[in-house]
């Protein structure tokens, strides 16, 4: 009945991986991420071509064997700037990730163990950043702080915070009443000792299943800004900033739209099957047969 | 020809046999009770009667109901079949409702699917039927909904549901073990005159034998699949011909060999004393301005228990039993009242002071699942509460301690570097003890301790518990609803009722001769196969 | 039931205070010199003193704050700097574009998902289940702006079956204001769709896995009846859930919407306003959105107490 899911019993790590790697959508998405990933790292070494070169000869070039994805309005190579483009996604988003998770899963854990007035206080701290709409919210920060990365990552991390907040106090709630966190207590272990000790290991699946959704939810929200001119600003690439660009070139240079556009679906649907893999291989329960 | 035949019939998943060639038939208007521990395939027999099996299940051999090849009937002709010829009443009434419908609609929808009944006609024939299943109109009007009822109530509207149509054949897996004693009595009760009433034929499914003495015509025995035995119910448990339904039998009435009562110390400090402990809780709320009521779990208890003794505190679920048990164990405060161990009040401690103390206590709780974090190792397990030692032993002294302690409880040592799942639930309990005793506790609160498990193990673990007693002098307090439980392993009992303890003493003597109205009604209600037997056989005579 | 709702009404209530305060301190509070800000570096010192006295930044912050509340609860939500029109006027002006835009995306979305949702829980592991989620999980991935590129690319430059962009207002008919706004509600509606239809399947294959269903099962209840009669309503309470945060995210989605579009609605105002640091607006119409989440949150609460019986009481 309630939307957050709830920890379950789960085999020990050894089979797991096995496991993980036998089903299709974790493997699909695995290898998606990786080369996404491994794309990212790459750039930092060698791009096709060589993107603060202007090369005006070259402008508006239709993907052909020398450009695979064409090139922009500056004759820049558009593979060789959706390649340096995956560094600022990633980037953003998994710092935005890590900033969700650093602050929402203590203060979710410290919600459940702790109950009463802070357990209220962070419900009702979770309504108000959920009553405005994540992009608004974004846009406002980084208006008022000024448009960039930095601005960006803190703008969509701020609203990771409640999301795992929630995740980790609700399977936390639901641990908390088991017999062997009761048996911990009568062995005389105290709040924090069982958190880390028996919560948290039994939390980190739902937690590492969130993570990849909003590492997902975070590459559209930095494209989102970026598309806005609130992201990474020029002349660091975005793919977000791209798609602007293109935008009033559609009648003549579709192609522009088109690689960038899939780049940002084809990372978020790894992510998005990797996350679902992972949940069908450590939450059991959904794959039962009915 | 019977009313329901079943020949040869297998059921497997892929290349796993569930079932291997099972062979059981009911009359009409008979009872033919299915006996068997976990896993021997009673409820998948039952599922194939329904054709409700889990998908990737299959089915073969032949089953017939009353002329009807069921494995081979059309959908469509089951859904005629299910619910008006064929009722089924399953085993946890807390989850068989629909939780947005409301009771009159659950049992109405059912008759107007089959006869076609106006709305109005249906929901008459459904007060009826909720009438007769003992939930009157003026308390249980078909406007309730299914979290407006207790558990029992649920299972009578279950059992509405199955009996609407005055089925040939009712299918009960165990309706009675989710519920406590005195409920399982009634709706046994309500079942028996159900059948005799109507004549339908009963498939009751059951793991206690002594339930089924009671009420069965015919036994049928099943293990892993099989069918081990099939006769007359008397003289199959009379007679017990069978080795595995000896074993059973034996098991169920199995009594552990103890050492006498400690005798009794004069003058000295009783181990645990319990003195007015009174817990309440915040109640709900009638109206948004009117303060809520606090509903009283437990109220004015006070008792003493020495050391080496073994006491059972039995009730009907909702007495307040563990809610006591929790303030003993410190995980919960009194509302008011003393609890001291050893002479020293732990309720006023807080918790780094209660570190000697939770030290010569120690729980064991019900589940043998639910008791251990599955991410962690049985060494870490069992070594949990040496947290508590005053000196935290080396990692070679820490894996000597829980060497010991599986030793105690009958599991080697190597078994310390496995994963609980790696366990059957008997084993998992004795981990559950072992950890228990590692530091040594002078007492030892067990909650329901063996009621989760096969009367088999059972057995082994009661023995287990009157051993520890008899060579490390634990004390015991035993929550249970079960007397069998209380009659095999402790000289005093207490029985609780509504928060009270309305009766203590010792425990022969209160279970033979109950004295309040709590008590009698938890004995008279107790199924007990040599008694049920008796009257069997007296009955037949 | 009564108390289950004041206690929602009074969690709805609290909600806007601390986001007003939130707002006021973001805006007003952490920029330092508001009125520096929304003139620019090059403004005269007269002009900022003007401008300080106009936004009243003059009085202490408390009376500032108590100020902007009263004005809001009355209606006055400020004048805007850049439009020189009171900001209540703006609001009005774009909501009639906004407003029937979400409305259509929602229904859209909402139309989409929960039938293609029913259907593949239904037929599990089927092809018309395989083919459905694959499609919704495309859905997700798909970021709204870049798919409103591609409809603008197929239906007004390669068909020309419907307008690029603008809007010509509802003076000029309701058939060319709802043809401007089709482009843009699908390409809202669309990632909104994909997300519901996954949780309304999962929801329901929960479901379907329940005791009662079994319970239904065993009275003969076809597996149809059970899937529309039983199944359903227990499923809808985690996808009203969904649909509750759906919301926020389709007010946020507006905002790049009406920019791929050219859309004078509430999502370019505040957007502009925020580009051309018009404070007054934004925080208008911010407080508006948030507003309108805690009503949409509040009738899904109450939604929730129609499906489910059990929070009539529990409040």
């Amino acid at each position: 009945m309630s939307e957050v899911p709830v920890p379950h019993e789960a085999p020990p790590p050894a089979s797991l991986l096995r496991q993980a790697f036998a089903n299709r959508s974790f493997l699909t998405g695995f290898v998606i991420t990786a080369l996404i990933a491994a794309m990212a790292l790459a750039s930092f070494v060698w791009t096709p071509f060589d993107i603060t070169h202007l090369i005006v000869a070259d402008r508006m070039k239709a993907p052909s064997w020398q450009h695979p994805f064409g090139t922009d309005h500056f004759g820049r190579d558009i593979l060789s700037m959706i390649m340096i483009g995956s560094r600022n996604s990633i980037a953003v988003a998994v710092v935005a990730v890590g900033i969700g998770m650093a602050v929402g899963v203590p203060l979710g854990c410290w919600a459940a163990a702790r109950g009463g007035w802070v357990d209220e206080a962070l419900m009702r701290f979770n309504d108000v950043v959920f009553a405005f709409p994540a992009l608004l919210s974004a846009v406002m920060i980084t208006a008022i702080f000024g448009p960039g990365a930095v601005n960006a990552i803190v703008a969509i991390g701020i609203f990771n915070v409640p999301v795992f907040a929630r995740v980790a106090r609700a399977g936390a709630l639901s641990l908390w009443p088991r017999e062997y966190v009761l048996a911990a207590r009568a062995a005389g272990k105290g709040k924090v000792l069982i958190t880390l000790e028996h919560i948290l290991p039994n939390i980190a699946s739902m937690l590492l299943v969130q993570g990849t959704i909003q590492f997902a939810l975070g590459i559209l929200a930095e494209a989102g800004l970026s598309y806005l001119g609130l992201g990474a600003q020029p002349p660091m690439p975005s793919w977000g900033r791209m798609l602007f660009d293109a935008q009033t070139r559609m009648m003549v240079a579709p192609y522009q739209a088109i690689f960038p556009g899939l780049a940002i679906v084809v990372t978020v649907l790894g992510l998005n099957l990797l996350g679902d893999g992972l949940r069908d291989v450590l939450d059991p329960r959904l794959r039962r047969e009915r | 020809m019977s009313l329901l035949e079943i020949e040869k019939l297998t059921v497997s998943i892929g290349r796993t046999p569930i079932l291997k060639g099972v062979d059981l038939s009911i009359e009409e208007g008979e009872v033919l009770g299915l006996v068997g521990e976990s896993g021997s395939g009673k409820s998948m027999t039952a599922l194939t009667v329904m054709r409700l099996l889990p998908h990737a299940m299959r089915a073969a051999g032949r089953v017939t109901f009353d002329g009807i090849d069921i494995l081979a009937a059309p959908e469509a002709a089951m859904n005629r079949l299910r619910g008006d010829d064929i009722g089924m009443v399953f085993q946890e009434p807390m989850t068989a409702l629909n939780p947005v419908k409301t009771i009159g609609e659950q049992v109405a929808e059912g008759i107007r699917w089959h006869t076609g009944a106006s709305r109005a006609e249906a929901e008459e024939t459904a007060r009826k039927i909720l009438d007769r299943v003992g939930l009157p109109a003026q308390k249980f009007p078909l406007s309730r909904f299914p979290h407006e009822l207790s558990g029992g109530q649920r299972q009578r509207v279950v059992i509405a549901i199955a009996c609407a149509l005055k089925p040939k054949l009712l299918i009960a897996d165990e309706p009675t073990t989710a519920l406590d004693v005195v409920l399982q009595a009634q709706i046994l009760d309500l079942l028996r005159d159900l059948v005799d009433e109507r004549r339908m034929g009963l498939l009751l499914i059951s793991h206690d034998l002594a339930v089924v003495a009671d009420m069965a015509d015919r036994i049928t025995v099943m293990r892993h699949g099989e069918v081990m035995e099939t006769g007359e119910t008397g003289r199959t448990l009379t007679e017990q011909a069978h080795p595995y339904t000896r074993q059973l039998a034996r098991a169920s009435t199995h009594v552990p060999a103890r050492a006498g009562p400690p005798a009794p110390e004069t003058g000295k400090t009783p181990l645990l004393e319990v003195a007015s402990v009174v817990k309440d809780y915040a109640g709900r709320r009638a109206s948004l301005f009117a303060r809520p009521a606090p509903f009283r779990a437990v109220d004015d208890v006070s008792f003493a228990l020495g050391e080496g003794q073994s006491v059972a505190l039995v009730g009907r679920s909702g007495c307040g039993k563990s809610t006591l048990a929790r303030m003993i164990l410190a995980l919960d405060r009194p509302t008011g009242g003393a609890i001291r161990l050893d002479g020293i009040e732990v309720n006023a401690l807080a918790e780094a002071a209660l570190k000697p103390s939770r030290r010569k206590m120690q729980v064991v709780f019900q589940d043998p699942y639910g008791s251990f974090d599955p991410r962690h190792k049985v060494e870490r397990l069992v070594a949990e509460p040496l947290h508590l030692m005053e000196k935290q032993p080396s990692a070679a002294e820490r894996r000597d301690m829980v060497a010991a302690a599986l030793a105690e409880v009958g599991l080697a040592p190597k078994d310390m570097d496995k994963y609980p799942h790696e366990f059957s639930g008997g084993q998992r309990q004795r981990i559950s003890i072992a950890r228990a005793i590692i530091t040594r506790p002078k007492l030892v609160v067990a909650d329901e301790p063996v009621s989760a498990l096969d009367v088999s193990i059972r057995a082994q673990i009661l023995d287990l518990f009157a051993d520890l007693n008899g060579r490390l002098g634990v004390a015991y307090l035993f929550i249970t609803h079960d007397l069998t439980v209380a009659r095999a392993i402790t000289d005093q009992v207490m029985v609780m009722h509504d928060g009270r303890i309305v009766e203590r003493g010792r425990t022969a003597e209160v279970l033979d001769n109950p004295q309040s109205d709590a008590a009698k009604a938890l004995v008279e209600a107790a199924p007990d196969l040599s008694r049920a037997l008796a009257r069997r056989l007296a009955g037949r005579e | 039931m009564i108390a289950f709702l004041a206690k929602r009404i009074g969690i709805g209530a609290i909600t806007l205070i601390v986001a007003s305060i939130v707002v006021f301190a973001v805006l007003e509070i952490l920029p330092g010199d508001p009125a520096l800000l929304m003139l620019g570096m090059n403004a005269t010192p007269e002009a900022l003193a003007a401008m300080r006295e106009q936004m009243g930044l003059n009085e202490p912050v408390p009376v500032r704050y108590l100020g902007w509340i009263a004005g809001l609860l009355a209606g006055d939500f400020g004048r805007s700097f850049t439009y020189s029109s009171p900001v209540i006027d703006l609001i009005l002006e774009r909501v009639v574009v906004s407003l029937p835009l979400a409305l259509i995306a929602l229904t859209l979305s909402t139309a989409i998902a929960i039938p293609v949702g029913i259907f593949s829980a239904a037929r599990r592991g089927r092809a018309g289940d395989t083919v459905s989620m694959g499609v919704a999980q495309l859905g997700v991935a798909v970021p709204n702006f870049w798919f409103a590129l591609l409809l603008v690319y197929v239906f007004a430059v390669w068909l020309r079956l419907l307008p690029a962009g603008g809007f010509p207002g509802w003076g000029a008919g309701v058939w060319p204001g709802l043809k401007a706004l089709i482009l843009p509600a699908v390409a809202l509606a669309l990632p909104q769709a994909a997300i519901l239809a996954r949780v309304t399947r999962s929801a329901m294959l929960e479901v379907l896995g329940e005791d009662y269903i079994r319970t239904a099962r065993a009275k003969g209840m076809p597996r149809r009846y059970v899937l529309w009669r039983h199944a359903l309503r227990n499923a809808m309470i985690p996808v009203l859930t969904i649909m509750g945060l759906q919301f926020s995210f389709l007010l946020a989605g507006t905002i790049i919407i009406e920019n791929v579009f050219y859309l004078p609605g509430l999502g370019r105002l505040v957007f502009q306003a925020i580009t051309q640091r018009d404070l007054i607006v934004v925080e208008g119409v911010v407080m508006l959105l948030v507003a309108s989440v805690v009503v949409v949150n509040l009738i899904v609460d109450i939604l929730y107490a129609v499906v489910d019986p059990r929070l009539r009481i529990r409040a």
